[in-house]
């Protein structure tokens, strides 16, 4: 293994492949806050250059976290399909950048692939990628899940649903559902961050939601995003959830901060199979986010990309219907502007896509970030073309509990007829049953109009 | 044109703003709207935005971003009759990007408050802009009702420092410097949309690098729109005066 290049006259040794890798990065604040970015754009290059020149091997055989001291490696490295692995170990990452962009390959292919891969494979294959290859590999790794309905097909886009409310009130919470229904968004899941994340507040937002999409008939799936130990225990008691959801890290350390551990997962993923709503076989929901690590100080001296490939790895032991990268949430220390978001989402998306799970994403900021709602309109509208699987759908891109924005009701609609897309089909089909939409697609009068789920009035 | 205004987008809350042509039952959606700030019942122009609720949000995020990205005006301290000084952050992008900088004091006004402040003193408030330099709006009324409330205790300040660019850290950076018991820091919190002008009062007992974060006692949401600061300002004195009798602060002090 070589670690050291020259590049214009002046010549880079790296002490690891962790350091390859971290300044191989392309500029993150959080990999500066972390002190583990190059120190030059010149420096940076020669890391690439150094990483193209690696073997798949190299990297697989030397993890940013040891195996010995981190659940997440190991289940990332028992995981590995070995006769994939074997094919592809003595390949450089150039030459596995430069397989998945040819011509011959496609879905198949590629999704054969990734089960050899480890995350610090894939991070690395990332980083040798500009964003239009980002997208063009993402595109080719089709992805679908089923928990009621199927999430990912060719031709579809789909959206969460996220009608928040600072103190959860119910009516509250009611009122942006039926709004957003109305803009045909919710077919991924219906999902609300909840404030309270008491069992009975979570039982009764369950209850609520499935009370709604009983009576409106609505095919799709329903989630509160309370921690994994408060959702099993509403399930437990007979709440009606399809989805368990969780945060997750791509350390174990990370996810002890989270108060989680793979073996909490595998009881949780069991428990909503045998006692949830959903028809399954896939019914988890991860969240995560480049810099979260970092945020706990449970990085392990690894650079943020590879740390967030990490959590996608891991997310894969639990067959997930739904993961997505909450890029931008965290604030400017991680990622600081809109070029930085826009480049950290589409890698996200690649990389879970690339690892083989259903991946979608939340374009967001926040108020103290070099960014703003046009930013993320450009990220959305990369993110579908890269066949992305869902956004976030919340009311005018504002969220009022979590305080940060999003990608809006009105983002779903557009982002379909720009593509030609439509709504997950069972739930397309509902939207011209409802009469959002009419035969020929258009948007008809009650399509925005939350009041049709209310009583016919007179003004 | 004439000469009268433009009627003021951000005038009609977004509780009350309401852009349904043709509503299937107009009084319910509005009555419905009474559950949330949610911006629902704005309408659209094809598949997007109507103008007015885009133009609604981008006034509304204009405050967050002005309260985050305006400095606090040169002379500001001195202005005030606060003893001037500053994080490690040399400008705005270093402070948004190493918050690690914001929690300590530069040299100058390390050797500044060394020199100036009240040493071993019972209370020390300090202000600082923190992520919202609007939020210093609140200065001139807290700081009275604070300084009120803490004489009827018995308890008199001593020169208050300013610090720029600073984070909440900063207090066990300041505290052991100056031997303080008790520490308040008067800092503005990260805006969200439309509301650029919250403050939190940030307490703690003897605070110093050692403690963690759960030893701070927090105080948050004063504005004009939330809690009124002269309201906050009498009830963060009488939590500094338990932090003070109990020796104790954060989740360790019953509220």
């Amino acid at each position: 293994m070589k670690l050291k290049t020259t590049l214009l006259g002046k010549t880079y040794g790296f002490g690891s492949v962790k350091e390859v890798l971290a300044k191989a990065n392309e500029p993150k604040s959080g990999d500066e806050l972390a002190g583990v970015a190059a120190a030059s754009v010149q420096e940076r290059v020669a890391a690439k250059v150094v990483l193209a020149n690696m073997a798949v091997g190299d990297l697989r055989n030397n993890p940013v976290v040891p195996y010995e001291d981190d659940e997440v490696t190991r289940v990332i490295q028992d995981d590995v399909d070995e006769e994939v692995y074997r094919e592809i170990a003595n390949w450089t990452i150039a030459e596995l950048r430069e397989y998945i962009l040819s011509e011959d390959v496609g879905t198949q292919e590629i999704r054969t692939l990734g089960r050899g891969l480890t995350s610090e494979v894939i991070a690395g294959a990332t980083k040798l990628m500009s964003n239009l290859d980002l997208i063009l590999g993402a595109k080719k790794a089709v992805v679908t899940a089923h928990c009621n309905t199927t999430v990912g097909a060719e031709g579809t886009f789909a959206t969460r649903l996220q009608p928040n409310h600072p103190t959860d009130d119910p009516d509250g919470v009611k009122a942006a559902l039926m709004e957003g229904l109305a803009y045909g968004v919710g077919d991924a899941v219906i999902g609300l961050n909840p404030v309270d994340d008491s069992l009975a507040s979570v039982a009764r937002l369950l209850h609520m939601f499935a009370d709604f999409t009983e009576q409106w008939k609505i095919p799709t799936q329903n989630c509160v995003l309370a921690h994994v130990t408060t959702q099993m225990e509403a399930i437990k008691q007979g709440a009606p959830s399809d989805l368990i959801f969780q945060s997750i890290a791509g350390s174990q350390k990370g996810n002890e901060a989270f108060g989680i551990t793979g073996a909490m997962l595998a009881e949780a993923q069991a428990l909503v199979l045998e006692m949830g709503t959903s028809e399954g076989p896939n019914v988890m929901y991860f969240e995560t986010g480049q810099g979260s690590e970092l945020s706990s100080d449970a990085h392990c001296g690894a650079d943020q990309l590879t740390m967030e490939a990490r959590c996608y790895g891991f997310a894969k032991r639990f067959s997930p219907f739904l993961v997505n990268t909450v890029v931008g949430f965290i604030g400017p220390e991680y990622l600081y502007d809109s070029k930085q978001v826009t480049r950290a989402g589409l890698e996200d998306h690649f990389m879970g896509k690339l690892t083989g799970i259903s991946m979608g994403c939340d374009a967001c900021y926040t108020n103290h970030m070099k960014a703003d709602q046009n930013d993320i309109e450009n990220l959305s509208v990369l993110l579908v073309a890269a066949g992305c699987n869902y956004v976030m759908g919340i009311p005018h891109g504002d969220d009022i509990m979590l305080m940060y924005q999003c990608t809006g009701y009105h983002e779903a609609e557009s982002l379909r007829q720009l593509f030609g897309k439509t709504a997950i089909p069972e739930f397309e089909q509902w939207m011209k049953d409802m009469g959002l939409i009419d035969g020929q697609r258009k948007l008809t009068e009650r399509f925005g109009d939350a009041s049709i789920f209310l009583e016919r009035s007179g003004k | 044109m004439s000469l009268e205004q433009v009627p003021d987008v951000t005038a009609v809350s977004t509780k009350d703003e309401f852009h349904v042509p043709n509503a299937h039952n107009e009084p319910g959606y509005r009555a419905m709207k009474q559950y949330t700030v949610a911006r629902i019942g704005v309408w659209r122009a094809g598949p997007r935005y109507n103008t007015w609720s885009q133009l609604h949000f981008r006034a509304d995020h204009a405050t967050a971003q002005d309260a985050v990205f305006t400095d606090v005006p040169d002379g500001y301290a001195e202005e005030n009759g606060f003893m001037p000084g500053q994080s490690q952050c040399a400008n705005k992008e270093v402070y948004l990007t190493r918050p690690d900088l914001g929690r300590k004091l530069d040299e100058e006004s390390k050797a500044r408050f060394d020199a100036t402040l009240t040493k071993s003193a019972p209370v020390t408030v300090v202000v600082g802009d923190g992520l919202s330099t609007s939020a210093l709006v609140n200065i001139p009324k807290i700081l009275p009702a604070l300084k009120l409330g803490l004489a009827g205790y018995g308890i008199e300040l001593g020169p208050i420092p300013f610090v720029k660019y600073c984070r909440v850290g900063i207090m066990d950076d300041l505290g052991p410097l100056i031997d303080a018991n008790v520490v308040c820091l008067l800092v503005g919190e990260r805006p969200g949309l439309a509301t650029g002008e919250s403050m939190s009062a940030y307490m703690a007992y003897r605070p110093n690098r050692e403690r963690p974060e759960s030893w701070r006692t927090v105080v948050s949401n004063i504005h004009a729109g939330g809690t009124p600061p002269v309201e906050a300002g009498a009830h963060v004195a009488s939590l500094l005066k338990r932090m003070l009798d109990e020796q104790l602060s954060g989740v360790e002090l019953s509220l």
